[in-house]
């Protein structure tokens, strides 16, 4: 499902220079796997997933995404690539405040195909259990209930592979249980792999398959260069 | 869901902002529309004004342009005057014969046509006497045939109604020869009505009285032309007034009036101490109209102007220039209005960037993103602009009655000026212009560095 090979991510510093904050060798997930990577802060975990969603391009080497090579893709064509095969769930949510928690998720179907199924979208509100609240706007939600919109939009455009950053860090512990079952049953459900970013053991203990970043990078984190 | 739905979504989200954004503009639309509707009621109240049933007027050498405002227009100084000589020369020799022995004057008068007689053919030749003021308004010293044959309204062939009572006569037993008609606007101002006495003042607004009032026989329906601020006194009565007879030569011939011995009627003023401010002239060919204008201005005694052209030569050169000033004015308040957007949608753009990097996560391609700003800048075009056209038509059309009461130009709700329907793409591709700045930081935007915030 996703392939990494001898990937290199550099930035341009301000003061000129480059500096390196990824070097990966080689990583890979499997079709449907459930994959938890978990590292220290700063260890540009984030930054990984930016590449692997086609945000970010690489320096050099290789990312393979459902057979689809993205560094040889435009920037339109990855655009197009994310949003017919990736879901992306952010530690913030990210949810746009002006359209209420349906139009949210529908947001997710519109830049794919563009061809927005409101029922599939009442649909996953239902199964994040906020079919009562679709009308809401984001502000009219609590936090947990925000990032279950998210998920949501995360799975409106039927992605292959689901991208979690953080997902738990800004919920409360009680909603962290609820959002995290939700993000793998839903992923499992629906045959969908699922790359998971967190700090925290207790919730990479939930999956099937632990990474430790420090292990797939060469670039030690705060000590990169 | 399309990217229409999402910047509309953005526009009410931002309802303050974008309510004052759409107002600035709806302002200026309005007051754009509402400049041009002024424009074309102004042009068309002249235009039609000038229109009034003949077609040449003719009065002393001079400005014609003065000619045309104080006989048509009832405004400036009258140039100076014709002989009533100058009068005769448009009828044929019976009628002027008929004249010498009415009024007295050269008998030669009445022995030949008149030079222009053949080129009048069956129109009609109008005297008009002006100097004198009641209050503000001008005295107009003019015979029956002025509300028999003068027509007016948009297609010319509206004849004079009168509101209340009737014209006036040369002469009658009650009145003799001192009666006099007001226009509508001199009545509702003056609060006169028939049968009530008029005082004319000699020279101007301040004058003094000539000691012989005029009954006002009839009040003038509205014209919505200068006739409506005016105050029609029989010529006849207006020359016996003090002051308005002209001294005779020494070397004048003259033979007196025939008069019936059993004739109690006041004498008349003979034809060599009579004189015309102007004369309205409808050619019974209207071919013959440019050889008669040719040769009264061949004369050498007087001028003959066509108002039409001098009131198109008048707002070409004066009150057109003003008007397309004005309306420039107005149309960078639009552009200044316009730049509002600009500014607003691109203040808001650092809230924003981090939706748009959400948008860019979920798939949105730059195009896209751009689209819904450019988006966003046309709804605020479209509302703003619709929104101050309907504001002006509404502002307009409540001001008809008193707009046709001036004018008599009647404006419809949706009555659309000349150049009007060019407004709303104007303010689409000035919008669109200014949507530009903002949409292409919107284009800019980082994703990644965005959402990392």
């Amino acid at each position: 499902m996703l392939t990494i090979e001898n990937l290199i991510k550099k930035f341009q510093q301000p003061g000129g220079g480059e500096l390196t904050v990824l070097d990966v060798p080689k990583f890979e997930i499997a079709s449907a796997e459930q994959v938890a990577l978990i590292g220290e802060s700063g260890g540009g975990k984030t930054t990984l997933l930016h590449l692997i969603a086609g945000m970010l391009s690489a320096t050099s080497g290789s990312i393979r995404v459902d057979n689809i090579e993205l560094t040889r893709l435009s920037e339109q064509g990855r655009d197009r690539f994310r949003a017919a095969t990736i879901g992306y769930v952010f530690q913030t949510f990210n949810l746009l405040p002006a359209f209420s928690a349906v139009e949210n998720v529908k947001l997710g179907m519109t830049f794919g195909s563009g061809r927005v199924d409101s029922e599939r979208a009442l649909d996953l509100l239902d199964r994040v259990g906020l079919a009562e609240r679709a009308n809401y706007r984001p502000n009219q939600l609590s936090v947990g209930q925000q990032q279950r919109v998210a998920i949501a939009r995360a799975l409106a455009g039927r992605p292959k592979l689901l991208l979690a950053d953080e997902p738990t860090a800004n919920v409360d512990p009680a909603s962290a249980d609820s959002v995290l079952d939700l993000i793998i049953d839903s992923c499992r459900s629906e045959s969908i792999a699922l790359l998971m970013v967190t700090h925290s053991m207790d919730v990479a203990d939930r999956f099937e398959r632990i990474e430790r970043l420090e292990d797939i990078n060469r670039i030690p984190a705060l000590k990169q260069s | 869901m399309n990217l229409l739905f999402i910047a509309w979504r953005n526009f009410r989200y931002r309802a303050l902002s974008s309510f004052l954004t759409t107002l600035s503009l709806m302002l200026g639309v309005g007051l754009v529309v509402m400049v041009m509707a002024i424009y074309g009621i102004i042009s068309e109240a002249f235009v039609r004004n000038a229109a009034v049933g003949y077609n040449l007027v003719v009065g002393p050498r001079g400005s014609a342009l003065q000619l045309t405002l104080n006989s048509v227009y009832y405004l400036s100084q009258p140039i100076e005057n014709l002989p009533y000589t100058e009068y005769m020369e448009f009828f044929p020799a019976e009628e002027r014969a008929k004249m010498v022995r009415e009024f007295g004057g050269d008998p030669k008068l009445g022995e030949r046509d008149g030079v222009y007689a053949g080129f009048v053919g069956d129109g009609y030749a109008i005297p008009l006497a002006l100097g004198d003021y009641f209050g503000e308004f001008r005295v107009v010293g003019t015979i029956p045939d002025f509300f028999e044959k003068l027509r007016h309204g948009p297609e010319v062939d509206q004849p004079f109604t009168f509101r209340e009572g009737r014209a006036l006569e040369t002469y009658n037993e009650e009145n003799q020869y001192f009666e006099c008609v007001l226009g509508s606007r001199v009545a509702a101002q003056s609060g006169m009505k028939v049968g009530d006495v008029m005082n004319p003042t000699h020279g101007d607004p301040e004058g003094k009285g000539h000691g012989q009032g005029f009954t006002v026989v009839g009040i003038l329906a509205p014209t919505g032309t200068p006739n409506d601020r005016a105050v029609f006194v029989n010529l006849e009565g207006f020359y016996l007034l003090e002051g308005h007879a002209k001294p005779i030569e020494d070397d004048a011939v003259i033979t007196l009036p025939e008069r019936d011995p059993d004739d109690t009627r006041p004498p008349l003023l003979m034809i060599p101490e009579r004189e015309v401010t102007s004369i309205l002239v409808r050619n019974g060919n209207i071919m013959h109209a440019p050889g008669m204008q040719n040769r009264i201005n061949e004369s050498g005694r007087a001028q003959a102007a066509a108002p039409i052209g001098e009131i198109n030569k008048l707002m070409s050169v004066i009150v057109g220039p003003l008007l397309s000033a004005l309306l420039v004015i107005t149309l960078i308040t639009c552009v200044v209005a316009a730049f509002g957007v600009l500014v607003a949608i691109y203040n808001s753009m650092n809230d924003r960037r981090r939706d748009i990097a959400v948008m860019r996560a979920l798939g949105a391609r730059r195009g896209s993103v751009t689209w819904v700003i450019l988006f966003e800048s046309l709804i605020i075009a479209i509302i703003g602009g619709a929104a101050g056209w309907l504001l002006a038509h509404v502002a307009i059309y409540s001001a008809g009655t008193f707009i046709e009461q001036q004018t008599g130009v009647q404006v419809g709700l949706f009555s659309v000026s000349q150049f009007e329907w060019l407004l709303l793409p104007f303010v689409l591709v000035l919008s669109l212009m200014a949507g530009i700045v903002p949409a292409m930081a919107a284009y800019r935007t980082d994703v990644g560095s965005n959402l990392s915030a």
